[in-house]
């Protein structure tokens, strides 16, 4: 069954071409079944893989495929090769598994968009480089694949490139994400100089070896993978191009942009830990820019008015806490949280994007309202989703995972009370703007119609998905639950263990008391403040400060402000000023120059024979003159 | 007999090279030109015959022979185009013909 592990991305890879090359001549059935079935395909041999894997764990507990050496330079030989082990193994399952099912409802969502063919030959291409990233034996592998997925996402978010806003949000994302993409390759360049490698478990020994405990390389290699992660995961201060994204098709913004490719950086970190623990200053970066990204991202959440954009930050914020599990050495609870936040995250998306088709393509949330009674099962689905997000204890997934890193935020060797606070202070607004979200969309007066109901290829999704987000989290109970842990018992063959002191249950309990309170605060507020008297809201938002405050959030605290005027702006302004090119100018005298010549000499060409002889003459003078006075 | 000596044929030469020079210079008249290049082939033959009769070589003459066969092949072909020059733009003014196409 392993040796069947290269079908994974082949399939998706295969299905990409046949669509990219006789889409447009297909009949839009056919090219449907082959978008999904490919990925569906995919998705049932990981699932078997996945059986057998844990099963019968291979020896090792890894397993090796090597397909051919992609090029030989010295010894430079990456290899076309897949390593497969519990952390590859569990995001090859996310990937394939929440993959299909947006597939899925994306061959009803996009059923009457003119580029069908198009949407599904980019979706496949995606969850194929997608699946190489997470498979990839090798740094340069991943970074083919961590480039494929950037390429998918400016391609699916400029999808609707009619409309010049969805191009230019498209742009940004590719632009800014680059910005964090040359930090990577940087960091890989200094990885393969120092290490004379590039296949990661040969990173991973040696450097522990050959390296000291925060030595000077490591915790430059350490920034600059960071540098990367941040960009593709929209972290500080690389977030800014994750809400524009959301101009591309609610699928895309479900599988992309929350479910898969945006914890590539969580993966990245996951996946190159010994670097991190070699260097602890650039682990307690990464723990700071978590902490700072969640509670950024939650408090302009606080104020958007585009459900998707609600989403957008909050997809970022919950990135936040796996930067901030993984800062603190607990990575396998940021994997844990990168499970169930996929879960519940594309379902968040999927319901949003089931609700503005329903809506005539309405994204404003005050113009919804009431939408409980007129679509049900969207309404279930999302509660479910919400719940999760928002960490609604015992019964949601969100809750035992956040749960987790909360709790190793503080208790953590490298994790601190402040750390655990922003966290803390983060949950209680995710739970703020969630059930704001909740409340002003399906509770209240209905001030639109739905046009019609979504069908079956949309519902199972998000009914799979809210099943997911329900029990998802049980394969991690804490101590005051049992303690049934078989998801960090399965990292753990991969991911160290947390260091950290061993408290007694009764603390643990007091800290999840804390979190269920918090969290339960946070819905209240957003129960009084968006239902019972919404009034009390408007009069805060009108408030002079209020209102200052509340344009800052709905901004992004700014970013994209600041961003413009010092970076864009003066990019432009020289570009403007510069149009004619200093450098240029060299050249341009040169040929110059040139022409001058050529202008002079002209003049003698003029096709008089009299004049040629005269040539001769004058010449032969000279030659003479100098052959008798030297 | 007294040999004449090599400067004044050589001054001959010169003096017939000048003149051949200059009236390819001045005269417009294509056939003119022809004819004063005839001048001065014929100067450069002198002043071969001359070096020889100096040395009492016979190379001299030899080149002389030369440039003879070398002007008469010239004349020929120079003959034909100026022919077919006057065909072409009704006119033998060199100055007339200094157009030049690909």
């Amino acid at each position: 069954m392993f040796n069947l592990l290269w079908l994974v991305p082949a399939i998706p890879y295969f299905s990409f071409v046949i669509l990219a090359v006789f889409g447009k001549r297909m009949p839009r059935s056919l090219s449907g079944l082959l978008g999904v079935g490919s990925v569906g395909i995919s998705a049932v041999i990981s699932v078997l893989i996945g059986i057998q894997f844990m099963s019968s764990p291979p020896a090792g507990d890894f397993f090796m495929q090597k397909l051919w050496t992609w090029m030989g330079v010295g010894n430079f030989q990456p290899e076309i090769a897949f390593h497969l082990d519990a952390l590859s193994l569990l995001m090859m399952l996310v990937v394939t598994v929440v993959g299909f099912l947006i597939h899925l409802y994306s061959w009803e969502f996009m059923e009457d968009d003119e580029g069908f063919s198009r949407f599904f030959a980019y979706m496949n291409l995606f969850v194929g480089s997608m699946l190489t990233l997470v498979l990839a034996n090798n740094l340069v592998l991943l970074y083919l694949g961590w480039e494929g997925v950037g390429l998918c996402s400016y391609l699916l978010i400029g999808f609707w490139y009619k409309d010049s806003e969805n191009g230019a949000a498209a742009r940004k994302a590719f632009i800014v994400t680059r910005v964090g993409d040359t930090a990577m390759a940087i960091g890989l360049f200094l990885l393969f100089w120092n290490l004379g490698t590039l296949d990661i478990q040969e990173i991973l020994n040696s450097a522990s070896m050959q390296w000291e405990t925060g030595s000077g390389l490591a915790l430059a290699v350490g920034l600059l993978l960071l540098g990367g992660a941040v960009g593709k995961s929209a972290q500080l201060p690389l977030q800014v191009w994750l809400p524009d994204a959301m101009a591309g098709p609610s699928p895309v913004s479900a599988l992309i942009h929350a479910a898969t490719m945006v914890t590539a950086g969580v993966y990245l970190i996951a996946r190159t830990h010994v670097i991190f623990d070699l260097a602890p200053i650039a682990q307690t970066v990464v723990a700071i820019v978590g902490a700072a990204t969640l509670l950024i991202a939650g408090f302009s959440a606080l104020k958007q008015h585009d459900i998707k954009r609600v989403l957008a930050y909050s997809t970022i914020s919950q990135i936040g806490y796996m930067f901030l599990a993984l800062g603190v050495g607990a990575y396998s609870a940021a994997m844990f949280h990168f499970m169930t936040h996929a879960f519940f995250k594309a379902l968040l998306f999927l319901g949003a994007g089931a609700l503005i088709m329903c809506l005539h393509h309405e994204h404003n949330m005050f113009k919804m309202g009431g939408m409980r009674k007129q679509l049900p099962l969207t309404f279930w689905t999302f509660l479910i989703g919400s719940g999760a997000l928002a960490a609604v204890p015992l019964i949601t997934a969100g809750f035992y995972s956040k749960d987790l890193i909360l709790w190793r935020a503080w208790t953590s060797d490298s994790g601190s009370p402040i750390l655990w606070l922003a966290g803390i202070v983060g949950a209680f607004i995710t739970a703020v703007y969630t059930f704001r979200m909740v409340f002003v969309t399906f509770f209240g007066k209905a001030k639109m119609q739905a046009n019609h109901r979504p069908g079956a290829r949309i519902s199972l999704p998000l009914v799979v998905l809210a099943v997911l987000a329900l029990i998802g989290g049980f394969v991690e109970m804490p101590h005051t639950l049992g303690h049934f842990a078989p998801f960090s018992k399965f990292m753990h063959s991969v991911l160290p263990e947390v260091h950290g002191a061993h408290l007694s249950i009764s603390i643990e309990l007091l800290f999840q008391i804390i979190a269920v309170v918090i969290t339960l605060t946070g819905i209240l507020t957003a129960y009084i403040f968006y239902y019972r008297k919404p009034e009390l809201a408007e009069n805060m938002a009108k408030s002079g400060f209020g209102s200052a405050l509340g344009r800052f959030f709905y901004s992004g605290w700014g970013f994209d402000w600041f961003y413009y005027k010092f970076i864009v702006g003066p990019f432009v302004w020289i570009a403007r000023v510069n149009k004619k090119d200093i450098i240029d100018f060299i050249y341009t005298i040169m040929a110059m120059i040139c022409q001058i010549f050529n202008f002079v000499f002209r003049q003698t060409q003029n096709g008089r024979i009299r004049f040629y002889a005269a040539g001769i003459a004058f010449g032969a003078v000279i030659i003479v003159a100098i052959v008798m006075f030297t | 007999m007294t040999a004449i000596p090599m400067e004044h044929g050589l001054l001959v030469a010169a003096v017939l090279f000048m003149l051949g020079l200059i009236g390819l210079l001045v005269r417009r008249n294509i056939i003119f030109m022809l004819l004063s290049i005839e001048i001065m082939l014929n100067a450069a033959g002198l002043a071969f015959v001359v070096a020889g009769a100096r040395w009492a070589q016979v190379e001299g003459q030899i080149m002389f022979m030369f440039i003879l066969a070398m002007a008469a092949a010239e004349v020929a072909v120079g003959l034909a185009l100026v022919l077919l020059m006057y065909r072409k733009f009704k006119t033998l003014d060199s100055d007339q013909v200094s157009r030049m196409r690909g």
